[in-house]
């Protein structure tokens, strides 16, 4: 099967990993781009993040990528996979950087997690969540195919998701509370984590991602 | 359920080659970066750390390239360190393939370069390196110092307050080396790697003296690190990644296995 990826590109560092990924787990071609038109040309999209939410939010509508993402979700109805950053840009708002305004794409929330930050027992725990935690599938999806309930995956963020509704959280991990590793919404997937560094689990996902209709069910 | 330790294997490297010392002389050639990187990828390493040691600004293109030519096989976390002393070199090194880049000598020179690089890239991907030694002074208690050029050099910088410094700055991520144990296989220096993990809020790798399974498990156990680096037991197979892993699980350390 054919399978074109477009990855966008709003200039916030490396994209080279998430598309070697895709390459590695089969897709036909890898676009990397902000470009309406070869976004267009690709049957499925990738939106990755990394760095402060501000920048992002600043190059994502400076170069018109609020737009295109928008029209890829709603309009074209391509499977999206939002990874990291990318994910929480989708949100209303975050607290990051004195608060930034996002995308709104998903209701909810950007949060820190706290400068005492403990686990149940009061042990502290470092911010960034930096390294492999487990992730708990909370729904069935095309995405966690062959992916164990508490498999690891490498996270680094210092900010989590809290969307409006809960029942959009595809799976759970656990850092001294209960966060949003992944959530799902008709054709769009999110991750907190990064499965293109994610070695065999998080290539799994992406696989499952190259093949996926872009329904939840 | 909780985050596990990591075990980071790195490579030295040189011109291209991978290399490991014996307190940085006597280096030995233990191949090709970009196959070993490979290798500790299929072995469940869980990042990689590629240090270039002798960076001149010259080999910076052969760093990048070497990277780059890592980053395309290898889908767990790469660090890259050596030689950065600016943004550009940073932005040079992401944009090449690294997750995260390890900042040195550069940030004792312009402490401000890592609070420019965590408020550019983000804190996640900005390690400080510190390489430190105990420094004892008659009639005082020991305290560790900074120093730089592979240990040679001195700069009177204490090193909890430093670590403590560039978390505020903004760094992600201590890699903590001990130069007095560097290549020695004598162990991790426990001391001012738990001083250093309970002094900041970030994670702190150890480094520096492996030389068993048990130095490993001790530098989570007693040292407080959230992950260890080693490089010679696992370049010349006494160890695979595997088996470091499977012990320190057996000791009560969270692993991904």
């Amino acid at each position: 099967m054919n399978h074109h990826v477009a990855v966008i590109d709003y200039g916030m560092g490396n994209l080279h990993s998430v598309a070697s990924a895709m390459e590695h787990v089969g897709a036909t071609k890898v676009t990397v781009s902000h470009k309406p038109k070869e976004i267009a040309a690709a049957d499925r999209v990738v939106f990755p993040g990394v760095g402060g939410i501000r920048d992002c939010m600043e190059a994502i509508r400076r170069l018109g990528c609020d737009k295109l993402l928008d029209d890829v979700l709603n309009r074209d109805g391509k499977p999206v996979l939002a990874i990291c950053v990318g994910m929480q840009a989708l949100m209303t708002r975050s607290e990051e950087n004195e608060g930034v305004a996002c995308l709104d794409t998903v209701q909810g929330d950007v949060r820190y997690f706290g400068d005492a930050h403990c686990d149940e027992t009061g042990t502290r725990l470092k911010v960034p969540h930096m390294g492999w935690n487990t992730v708990e599938p909370a729904i069935d999806h095309p995405l966690w195919q062959g992916i164990k309930p508490g498999e690891r995956f490498y996270y680094v963020h210092s900010y989590h998701v809290v969307p409006a509704d809960q029942k959009i959280v595809a799976g759970t991990f656990e850092y001294g509370l209960t966060g949003c590793a992944a959530l799902a919404r008709e054709n769009l997937f999110a991750t907190q984590f990064h499965p293109e560094k994610s070695h065999r689990a998080g290539l799994t996902l992406l696989k499952n991602f190259l093949s996926w209709d872009g329904t939840c069910s | 359920m909780a985050l596990a330790k990591r075990i980071i294997p790195c490579l030295d490297v040189d011109q291209g080659r991978v290399v490991k010392g014996v307190n940085f002389v006597g280096i030995r050639d233990a191949g090709d970066p970009v196959e070993i990187a490979r290798r500790y990828n299929e072995a469940g390493a869980d990042e990689v750390t590629f240090l270039d040691i002798t960076a001149s600004h010259e080999e910076r293109d052969t760093t990048a390239h070497t990277v780059e030519k890592i980053a395309r096989e290898v889908f767990i976390p790469l660090t890259v360190g050596g030689g950065i002393r600016a943004l550009s070199d940073i932005r040079a090194m992401l944009n090449a393939g690294a997750d995260k880049v390890s900042i040195n000598t550069a940030a004792i020179h312009d402490p401000d370069l890592v609070r420019e690089a965590a408020a550019r890239f983000g804190s996640q991907c900005i390690v400080v390196a510190i390489d430190v030694k105990c420094v004892s002074t008659q009639g005082k208690a020991p305290r560790y110092e900074l120093f730089t050029h592979g240990g040679r050099k001195p700069t009177g910088i204490e090193a909890v307050e430093w670590a403590m410094k560039m978390a505020e700055y903004g760094a992600g991520e201590i890699l903590l080396t001990s130069m007095d144990r560097d290549g020695t296989r004598d162990g991790f220096e426990l001391t001012v790697t738990r001083a250093i993990a309970d002094a900041v809020d970030i994670p702190v790798i150890a480094s520096g003296g492996v030389g068993t399974l048990q130095h490993l498990a001790e530098g989570v156990t007693q040292g407080g690190a959230d992950a260890v680096l080693a490089a010679s037991i696992f370049h010349f197979g006494e160890y695979t990644v595997g088996q470091a892993k499977a012990f320190m699980a057996s000791q009560g350390i969270t692993m991904r296995l």
